[in-house]
């Protein structure tokens, strides 16, 4: 019979976008020693490890194999799990399959990336087609823009809605010292940064970090025994479903509706914004914050601004949404959608501390990568039935 | 843990350069193989999972190229790096995770369009070891000379893995390196890294393989009889190659003994009636043998000089040709798990092994044979 699982313990690096006090074994190890310590466990305890990291960034081969002085996974099983932006959200979720099959009792799921030694446009480029889009694929923030110009033209959205997110998850990562960038900005200054392309200026877009998180899983026959107040998971779900540019829907995320959906139909949630508590939402960039809360359902097509502009997703709204400070604040790709997974885990076993939000019962972490695609975690205070 | 089962299998043939296809039109053709020979359409296949390096296919996110061709559209989908049968095993997880009552997983690579040595050498430390120039080959030429000295393995014996394994090729359709050679061919090959002349290294070729892992449920509604899944295990051990003894293989020893527990065998070497192993150089076959407890450590090269290890032997190793037959990278692995299906359901042909009941398939990553995976597959539930 397969398990519930549970994540029992978390542990991040402090990211900067520079780390060149550690190598990347030392990167990976300084989270995996916090997430054992969150854990109360020790490496001998740990059955099996899954890592991810983008492979052109730092150009090692076989990370897997490579990590293994760091990642404590040395005569242990270890596989490597990665899928671009979303590998983070995609470890996790493969975590939550190698426990809940009955093949390990608890793994130690490990995201890292140091975007200091990459040249970060450069890589991402080669993920697309050689012949039909490398040629006129320009790094992520072209085709993020080219998503917020086809959402603004449906819907009348302006650059003043998209600085008002960025307002929101800067000043949110005030609250978390793990957070890269902790500055507070002014609508206006987010409006008076340069423009990187059209409508996205540098205050409304993620930095590159280096950092990593360790996430540690249990089954059910252990999680409570580990964790009083363990951070069950409800569900997990992604669609990968484009390979070329041109096949996006532009201005809609057909991925996060169709993964959101699926996720809440076999959790029973029916009116997400009601029964979620707090979204740790893969938001590379400010309109996704906007855009992305629509096609997962918590607000109609085209209502997503105003949400945001009546305070709903800040701290001490209804659905507050990144307290963490977001992927705007901090970015280490490979470790990303994994801080989404951690933060949201915190947020339902209450040890999110100065970002903690009350009484969380559902929180929602998310990844974001490759040709629009998405992954999706259900995260939940009570065991599910 | 509950029980699954493989129920369809599709390979591409195994070939030196597919110039007329692309990873996703070789992906296209082991899935639409493994959907007929399980009796299935897409719709069938509850989520996938892909194979594939960044590396060697030169290509970052290099799962996104054989995604919809895979047939993920619109499916739950992840992708492992490493060797097939690691994405198999995550396959399997997901299938007895209670989420997917049937998973597809496919590897591919194109060694045509990579430069084997500068990727291999990208696997080792960028600060310690990448400068001396050292690649899969070196490092395994390391391997082979510490192994032959501890046990007294000689060249012969090397090279006798090379013409048993490229003569049983030539009776696999599949494979990309069939030829009938003697030990003097062998020896006679240019030295590319002493001891391993190049008839001892496999070659780097094109080719993509597909599997379809089910659930007890959805395997009883199979079209050909399930080959079940008995056992399975991996482990990997130290990373800088000074900190092995190379001459041995603690992880394979680990990998095999969690495998054989699942699947209840005490004594490997009376139970497993043939195996496909990871022969990417000549020595790892006899190695790797004796890691994984099928022959007594030191003992593999005198037992496959007895002709134990033939298609006729009494443990055939690698009849479909093993990787010195043709070896299309990162499918590698999973190449040898469809083989063994192949051999246990009785449908290998010239190359059928009499007993097939119980098979073993075995897969690497990293240099050296640093973490390994294991799988035994058999007939009966």
């Amino acid at each position: 019979m397969a398990k519930r699982v549970a994540i029992v313990g978390t542990g991040q690096t402090f990211h900067k976008s520079h780390r060149p006090d550690v190598n990347g074994q030392e990167l990976i190890n300084e989270a995996v020693v916090a997430a054992l310590a969150d854990a109360g466990l020790k490496m001998k305890d740990i059955d099996a490890v899954i890592i991810g990291n983008m492979d052109h960034f730092e150009g090692i081969n076989y990370v897997d194999c490579w990590s293994v002085d760091g990642s404590g996974a040395l005569m242990k099983p270890i596989i490597k799990i990665t899928t671009g932006g979303t590998t983070g959200c995609t470890i996790a979720i493969g975590g939550y399959h190698m426990v809940a099959s009955g093949a390990f009792d608890k793994v130690l799921v490990i995201g890292w990336e140091k975007n200091s030694e990459s040249d970060t446009s450069g890589a991402i480029t080669t993920a697309f087609d050689p012949v039909w889009d490398r040629l006129v694929f320009a790094g992520a923030i072209s085709g993020l823009a080219a998503e917020a110009q086809a959402y603004m033209a449906r819907y009348g959205a302006t650059d003043r809605d998209g600085a008002r997110v960025s307002v929101r998850d800067r000043k949110h990562a005030l609250n978390n010292p793990h957070a890269q960038l902790r500055k507070e900005v002014a609508l206006e200054e987010v409006l008076a940064s340069p423009m990187l392309a059209d409508p996205i200026h540098l205050l409304d877009v993620c930095p590159r970090t280096d950092g990593a998180c360790a996430v540690i899983m249990a089954s059910e026959d252990s999680a409570e025994k580990i964790c009083k107040t363990p951070d069950w998971i409800w569900g997990t779900g992604n669609r990968h479903s484009y390979a070329y540019l041109g096949d996006a829907d532009y201005g809609r995320l057909t991925s996060m509706k169709r993964t959101a959906s699926e996720i809440f139909k076999k959790a029973g949630i029916k009116e997400p914004r009601k029964q979620i508590n707090v979204i740790e939402l893969y938001q590379p960039y400010s309109f996704a914050g906007i855009i992305w809360i629509e096609d997962m359902g918590i607000v109609e097509p085209g209502k997503g601004a105003e949400f945001i502009w009546s305070g709903a997703t800040d701290m001490g709204g209804e659905l507050p949404v990144n307290p963490s400070g977001g992927v705007i604040s901090c970015n280490p790709i490979g470790a990303t959608g994994l801080i989404r997974c951690a933060e949201a885990a915190m947020q339902v076993m209450g040890r999110a501390e100065g970002r903690q939000v009350p009484d969380v019962n559902f929180a929602v972490s998310t990844g974001f990568g490759g040709c629009w695609w998405t992954d999706m975690i259900l995260h939940g205070k009570k065991k599910p039935n | 843990m509950d029980r699954a089962a493989i129920i369809g299998i599709g390979m591409t043939k195994i070939e030196a350069r597919k110039v007329d296809m692309t990873f996703a039109d070789m992906a296209f053709e082991a899935v639409r193989g493994a959907l007929a020979d399980a009796g299935m359409s897409i719709d069938d296949i509850d989520n996938v999972i892909t194979t594939s390096n960044d590396f060697w296919d030169g290509r970052t996110i290099s799962c996104m190229a054989v995604g919809d061709a895979s047939g993920a559209s619109d499916k739950n989908v992840s992708c492992v790096e490493g060797d097939g049968t690691f994405g198999a095993f995550y396959g399997l997880a997901r299938t007895l995770s209670g989420s997917y009552g049937t998973t597809l997983v496919t590897g591919h690579s194109k060694g045509s369009q990579s430069v084997s040595s500068l990727i291999t050498n990208a696997a080792f430390d960028p600060i310690y070891n990448r400068t001396l120039g050292a690649d899969m080959i070196t490092a395994c030429a390391l391997q082979a000379n510490a192994y032959m000295a501890r046990t007294g393995a000689t060249a012969e014996q090397l090279a006798r893995v090379s013409v048993k394994n490229h003569g049983n090729a030539l009776l696999n359709p599949n494979a990309h390196l069939g030829m009938k050679l003697t030990v003097k061919d062998v020896l006679d090959s240019e030295m590319i890294s002493d001891p391993l002349h190049r008839l001892d290294c496999s070659p780097v070729s094109d080719g993509c393989c597909a599997i379809i892992i089910a659930d007890e449920k959805r395997a009883k509604k199979a079209k050909k009889q399930p080959v079940w899944i008995k056992g399975v295990g991996m482990c990997a051990d130290a990373y800088f190659l000074g900190d092995r003894d190379l001459s041995r293989s603690e992880s394979l020893v680990k990998a095999a003994k969690s495998a054989y527990a699942m699947a209840g065998i005490s004594s490997p070497e009376k139970t497993i009636d043939i195996a496909e192993v990871y022969d990417a150089f000549s020595y790892q076959e006899l190695m790797w043998l004796e890691g994984l407890g099928l022959c007594a450590d030191g003992e593999a090269g005198a037992k496959l000089e007895k002709g134990e290890f033939d298609i006729a032997g009494s443990l055939p190793v690698n009849p479909s040709g093993g990787l010195l037959g043709g070896h299309a990278v990162i499918a590698a692995g999973l190449y040898r798990i469809a083989e063994v299906v192949r051999q246990v359901r009785g449908e290998a042909g010239k190359y059928q092994a009499k007993k097939a009941d119980t098979g073993l398939a075995h897969g690497v990553n990293g240099l050296a044979g640093q973490s390994h995976c294991v799988w035994i597959l058999g007939k009966d539930r």
